[in-house]
């Protein structure tokens, strides 16, 4: 104990000295176990929701654009396809197709427009509300309630694309009706909308006055017995209400709209080998992947560097602890005389042993609650970092 | 209380030679150990403290031999039994005065701290006149101060015997004649013994004997 005391006083008069070290010590023994809790999360996050997806339909390009896109909503859209695709997939017979199309954003969180199908695909269950049933409507993830406050009754605005994207995206405000139970996936972090409704957004669809009703005529640029054409002073709905809904319509042909991805679910495996075999001719403009494959890839490539890294850790792990047996050393020359007066007096050989080992003991224990720590902290917010750092 | 015979001891690699024939101190006696430096006044507290062994002779403190002894019982017998008091005063930087004080007692299981013993120790720096100033450090005393606090660290454990290692050399004029009247007074007050060695000429007639160096000096000596 006396000797715990010693050392004690010791660290704390050379408080700047022994931070330094404790510090040091503390990094060296943190950082690659943070890494390896980041690329166990990772592992975890990026190949339980590759695996649970069994093949992923998409334009021709970026494999892995098309996989963080559509299983992790990352904000990297890939080449569009349209939803004449999600009509063969269904003609095909051989899989069920899940269209997504996730392009926009809420307040920092993704807006992923797609079919009821998806809910159930991916188990989400309901914590609160309803699923969405009109235009306009959102369920968003637990993660999006709970950061952004939100609950049934409650509405969210998209974000614009671009803040001169004047005659484009149109800021669409979505009712909440429901929140979805965590299930510390992606999904945590979405709005859910029905594709339609991101199709608004998209300004394919909208809702306005009846330009065959209106009487005032600055709002209407031509009119004859085939049709009327509206001026751009004509008021466009930002909201989807009970009394507008009716108002919203589409143009153009519906197979042509756009999706970013579909999720394809085999009836069988041998579905699924001939759908794949299917999408390999190199003249299509679609591509049909294995999640996991692609996946597994980016794994492959982030372990790759995480031996890099490793080998960095263990070099700059030997050269700190060169450095600190340097600064026992020179602690030990700079307390010669004390250890020489001690002797004098009658110190014990052991308790000089035990009053250095003690100074070494507290600095590793304090640096080792320390690590902990970190690595707790990590590992705690884990989730959010590997999103950071390896998905968006 | 002391006693010295035919000692002798030499550094290895150099023509010092220390030779005493004889030298005996009574038990309360104020002796103090003059001679040119280099003339081995602090080898022979280092013999008789057991830091350093002789080549030969016999060194006696009471009824124990301190040549016979082993490194560890040659420790232990001086924490118990020796108080050192030295020229630059050896106190602990980081330690505030009154761990400075009760130091022996952190550092060696020879010695048990106990309330008693702390109490103890706030009494001698009472005596001292350092009472109030037990949580300050080293460094933020004079140098008066910085001798008292080695005073009562050496006085602590009650030592019988009290080395003085130009314990007042350090010290302004006004400083020496206080340090020693108050090592002379806790010495008397401890009934130990005291060797002192020192080159102030002026504080001779104070000791009870002097014994001068230069007669033990071996031949080639430096």
């Amino acid at each position: 104990m006396h000797a715990l005391y010693l050392a004690w006083q010791y660290l704390v008069f050379h408080r700047l000295r022994t931070l330094t070290l404790i510090a040091c010590v503390t990094l060296i023994a943190a950082l690659p176990l943070s890494l390896e809790v980041l690329l166990d999360e990772s592992e975890r996050q990026l190949l339980s929701r590759a695996q649970s997806t069994p093949l992923l339909l998409g334009a021709k390009g970026s494999a892995l654009d098309l996989v963080m896109n559509a299983l992790y909503f990352d904000d990297e859209v890939p080449e569009l396809v349209s939803m004449r695709a999600v009509d063969e997939l269904w003609d095909s017979g051989l899989a069920d197709p899940v269209p997504l199309y996730v392009r926009f954003s809420a307040r920092g969180f993704p807006i992923a427009g797609t079919t009821l199908d998806y809910f159930d695909f991916r188990g989400l269950e309901l914590a609160e509300g309803r699923q969405v049933a009109l235009l306009g409507e959102a369920v968003v993830g637990a993660t999006v309630a709970e950061e952004l406050g939100l609950g049934p009754g409650d509405t969210l605005l998209s974000s614009p694309q671009t803040v001169f994207d004047l005659a484009g995206v149109y800021p669409l405000k979505m009712n909440i009706v429901g929140v979805f139970e965590r299930s510390f996936t992606p999904d945590d972090l979405a709005v859910f909308v029905d594709i339609k409704t991101a199709w608004v957004i998209e300004g394919i669809g909208h809702g306005h006055q009846d330009v065959s009703q209106v009487t005032d005529n600055t709002l209407i640029m031509q009119r004859d017995e085939t049709g009327v054409v509206a001026s751009p002073k004509l008021f466009q709905y930002n909201e989807i209400t009970p009394d507008n809904i009716d108002s919203f319509h589409f143009h153009g042909d519906t197979g042509a709209y756009p999706v970013t991805a579909v999720i394809a679910i085999p009836h069988d495996v041998r579905a699924g080998t001939i759908l794949r075999g299917r999408y390999l001719e190199s003249e299509g403009l679609q591509q049909i992947i294995v999640p996991e494959k692609v996946i597994d890839g980016l794994l492959q490539n982030i372990f790759r560097i995480k031996n890099v890294l490793d080998a960095v850790i263990v070099i700059v792990g030997a050269a700190t602890l060169l450095a600190l047996l340097l600064v026992f050393a020179l602690s030990l020359r700079l307390r010669q005389r004390e250890l020489q007066t001690i002797y004098k007096l009658g110190c014990s050989r052991a308790t000089t042993a035990y009053l250095l080992g003690a100074e070494i003991l507290i600095i590793g224990a304090v640096a080792g609650v320390l690590c902990l720590a970190a690595v707790f902290a990590v590992e705690a917010q884990g989730s959010d970092i590997v999103r950071a750092l390896f998905i968006n | 209380m002391l006693s010295i015979n035919a000692l002798e001891f030499g550094y290895p690699d150099s023509d010092f030679r220390l030779a005493i024939d004889s030298l005996d101190v009574t038990a309360g006696e104020k002796l103090a150990v003059i001679g040119p430096s280099g003339s081995g006044k602090t080898t022979l507290l280092n013999l008789v403290s057991g830091i350093i062994s002789p080549d030969r002779g016999e060194i006696r403190v009471n009824d124990t031999q301190i040549e016979g002894l082993s490194d560890a019982a040659r420790r232990d017998f001086r924490i118990n039994h020796i108080g050192f008091v030295f020229q630059d005063f050896e106190l602990i930087d980081y330690l505030d005065v009154f761990d400075n004080i009760i130091h022996p007692y952190r550092i060696s299981r020879a010695l048990q701290l106990t309330a008693a013993v702390r109490e103890r120790a706030r009494e001698l720096a009472a005596r001292a006149d350092i009472g109030d100033k037990l949580k300050r450090h080293a460094g933020e005393l004079s140098q008066g101060e910085k001798q008292r606090v080695a005073i009562c660290r050496a006085l602590l454990p009650g030592p019988k015997l009290v080395f003085a290692d130009e314990a007042t050399g350090n010290l302004d004029p006004p400083n020496k004649g206080r340090i020693l009247d108050l090592l002379f007074d806790s010495v008397d007050a401890h009934e130990a013994t005291l060797l002192a060695v020192t080159h102030d000429h002026e504080l001779l007639p104070r000791f009870d004997r002097v014994i001068d160096f230069l007669d033990f000096r071996g031949e080639g000596g430096g």
